[in-house]
């Protein structure tokens, strides 16, 4: 992201009349960026002439720490932390990513579990992302619902593995712990006190008239644009390209479920509006919950630590896999030199490649719009800046 | 009230500042309250519950939120504009506080029985828009900037809905004094303006229908002229931080909170004068009398600000194109018919 905006501000001079645009940071001290995000906007009055984001406020060096472990399972804290919101789906991605490179089989047990844990997260981080969408729109009352739902998720990962955020409980080979006795009923339980809720949601925000108006036509991102830009994840889905790495490129066990991808159809405007984004979350929610009661009950006996040396040393080599987190698509390349240190470690994180779409699609909105779609895409600065 | 204090004072300066008085410590109280009221109601529809621990159900927490704000440190940025930047949070206030002069407490009390009444009240009120404008252009904030040129956009284009529906309700009444029009809407709940006040009962089924878009109409312009959701974009706190007092903190940032709660309880009650009686009792001759009426005023006003704090905790917030469009394009035509409806009407 290069300092386009160092030059003096464009103007537009009329005959007697000589109007200035105005350049404003938002933030990285702002309400709705999200984190620590840094927008270099030009202003015509409320209108939005040019953005630039710039990153970096929340750079840790995952990648540079990830060269100097001393083994392979010490990446996973690290991996919890780089996008906070949904560190049971990055987790995810490293283990399967470790594993093809190690090509070893976990137990079916494993993989349900982590397909159960990965859809409660993608619950959990759906439900922050709209209820800070609502945030942005002016509507505060759905976030709190919003956090009251996510709580009961937070209190099945705290059962199961003793932390609330970050978990370290995906490990290569397989699990830190089995699941607790009483697991399977709660989470049942929860799918079914979830469900009335998505629709509550959706009364209370999702086809409220004020936030239809606000978003239904605002950020459009047409198909051809998001693929060139390579975003994924909803931010994809939602302009009509029905892609989802848990459909097409299978990872885990996901074949074995019934479900559907979310796609945006554009019912209230445009394809690939805000709006479109918003539903797509809301629509992915639902089927994730239907993942989750097809996993509940067909989980398998069986162990959840396969045998595997605790000392991993990889033969030399490299892999990319990836998977479909909350944000879209999360992918880690790994190279070995065949030593229980990763050679190399990056992570293709999916906002940072979704936010980089912004100067496209804010140009020309209003300034309360570029919140708007802002909030639409869903980034989590720590995975931005990682 | 004015004539018991003549009376015992002759016709003084004393007289004028003792009359006052009631509307300030009115304001007063009515600000612990009302930040107690909106706090919890928030609270309740979020499924929580707020504050509980500052006495019975954090009873006490107004007061240790002012206490908290008057040992705040009142900073003042260094490339402010200074006077007008102390300024502001007064011109705000005052504009507000005037307004009371004109609004009738009970049948025994108003500030000023001046006959043109509403109409100062609009007048008055506009004075909150110069501070607002001060402010955000004192603080040099850019942000502050947007959330003052804003607010004065929004304001200005509000008022003339609003003063549309007020001037169909002065039509029917035949005055601007709302001491007088509250005094006519006696006589229980069909006497009310917004039931056709005292018109024949042939004319009232045509005029209940036009009163009622002009109470819709006139609510809606005074939620959007007290800066409140869906209407708050001059202080949108997730597009312009803080708006217009983004740079204010201690009592200055106090001052400017006790004004738009005192504004919203004066739009409150104008519309309670206009629409709902004023003080006037719903129950015919019962529970009438000066404590009574001031009573009802209260009571009448307090649920027009509940409603408005009902509306904010549910609804997101406007754009502000989207918001000009309502003002000029459906709450002004609609006013506008109106107006002339229940002109044909009385003239009938």
């Amino acid at each position: 992201m290069t300092d386009t905006l160092t030059a003096a501000p464009k103007t537009s001079t009329g005959k007697s009349l000589r109007t200035e645009e105005m350049i404003i940071n938002m933030g990285p001290q702002h309400p709705s960026t999200h984190g620590v995000l840094r927008l270099e906007i030009v202003v015509d009055g409320e209108i939005v002439v040019d953005v630039v984001p710039h990153i970096g406020y929340l750079h840790r060096c995952f990648e540079k720490h990830c060269e100097h472990m001393t083994n392979y399972q010490q990446v996973i804290p690290y991996v919890d932390r780089m996008d906070y919101v949904c560190a049971m789906n990055n987790e995810f991605a490293y283990v399967v990513a470790a594993e093809r490179l190690l090509k070893i089989q976990v137990p079916e047990r494993v993989e349900f579990i982590r397909v159960i844990m990965a859809e409660l997260q993608r619950i959990a981080s759906h439900l922050i992302a709209v209820g800070t969408y609502g945030i942005d729109i002016g509507a505060f009352t759905p976030f709190l619902y919003c956090f009251r739902d996510r709580e009961k998720i937070l209190d099945l990962f705290e059962m199961t593995c003793g932390a609330r955020l970050l978990y370290n409980y995906m490990w290569i080979g397989g699990l830190s712990h089995d699941l607790p006795p009483d697991f399977v009923p709660r989470a049942k339980e929860f799918c079914a006190y979830f469900k009335p809720k998505i629709k509550e949601f959706n009364d209370l925000l999702t086809y409220n008239e004020i936030f239809v108006k606000r978003t239904a036509m605002t950020g459009v991102l047409p198909a051809d644009v998001g693929l060139n830009y390579a975003c994924s994840g909803p931010m994809l889905r939602a302009s009509g390209v029905n892609w989802d790495l848990r459909r097409d490129d299978p990872y885990s066990v996901y074949h074995k479920f019934d479900w559907e991808v979310a796609v945006g159809k554009g019912e209230m405007g445009p394809v690939g509006s805000c709006w479109d984004r918003h539903i797509v979350r809301m629509k992915e929610m639902e089927q994730s919950v239907r993942i989750l009661e097809q996993a509940l009950s067909q989980i398998p006996e069986g162990d959840v630590q396969s045998a595997i040396p605790k000392r991993i040393r990889p033969n030399p080599g490299e892999v990319y896999a990836r998977t479909e987190s909350p944000r879209g698509e999360l992918g880690f390349y790994i190279v070995s030199d065949g030593t229980a240190t990763p050679y190399r470690i990056k992570a293709r994180g999916p906002g940072f490649v979704n936010l980089s779409v912004i100067s496209e699609i804010a140009k020309g909105a209003m300034i309360a719009d570029l919140v708007a779609i802002v909030g639409s895409i869903d980034i989590v600065l720590g995975e931005v800046d990682r | 009230m004015e004539q018991y204090l003549t009376s015992h004072f002759g016709d003084t300066i004393w007289v004028h500042i003792l009359m006052g008085v009631p509307p300030l410590v009115f304001i007063l109280l009515y600000a612990l309250v009302v930040i107690y009221l909106e706090m919890k109601m928030a609270a309740h529809m979020q499924d929580r519950l707020a504050y509980m621990r500052t006495g019975w159900h954090g009873l006490l927490q107004p007061i240790a939120d002012m206490l908290k704000l008057l040992q705040k440190e009142d900073t003042i940025p260094a490339a402010a504009d200074k006077f007008l930047f102390l300024l502001a949070p007064y011109v705000v206030f005052i504009g507000t506080y005037a307004a009371f002069a004109a609004l009738p407490f009970g049948s025994a009390y108003i500030g000023s029985g001046i006959n043109v009444g509403v109409f100062y009240i609009l007048a008055i009120s506009s004075l909150v828009v110069v501070g607002l404008l001060m402010a955000g252009w004192a603080s040099n904030n850019k942000w502050s900037l947007f959330g003052a040129l804003r607010s004065a956009a929004q304001i200005v284009s509000y008022e003339i809905p609003s003063a549309l529906a007020i001037l169909a309700v002065v039509m029917m009444a035949g005055t601007m004094n709302l001491q007088e029009l509250s005094a006519m809407q006696t006589g229980g709940i069909g006497h009310w303006m917004i039931l056709g006040g005292s018109l024949p009962l042939a004319k009232k089924l045509i005029a209940v229908p036009l009163m009622l878009i002009l109470f819709l109409i006139y609510y809606v312009s005074s939620m959007a002229e007290v800066n409140r959701t869906p209407f708050d974009i001059p202080e949108a706190e997730s597009e312009l931080v803080q708006g217009y007092n983004t740079e204010y903190s201690g009592m200055k940032f106090a001052i400017f909170y006790l004004a738009e709660y005192a504004n919203l309880f004066a739009v409150s009650a104008i519309v309670t004068v206009l629409f709902f009686g004023g003080w006037a009792s719903p129950f015919a001759s019962l529970m009438t009398g000066p404590w009574w009426s001031a009573f009802w005023f209260v009571t009448k006003g307090m649920f027009f600000v509940s409603l408005n704090i009902w509306l904010r905790w549910t609804l997101p917030r406007f754009r502000v194109d989207q918001l000009m469009y309502m003002s000029w394009k459906v709450l002004t035509p609609f006013a506008l018919a109106c107006v002339v409806g229940l002109g044909l009407l009385l003239v009938w």
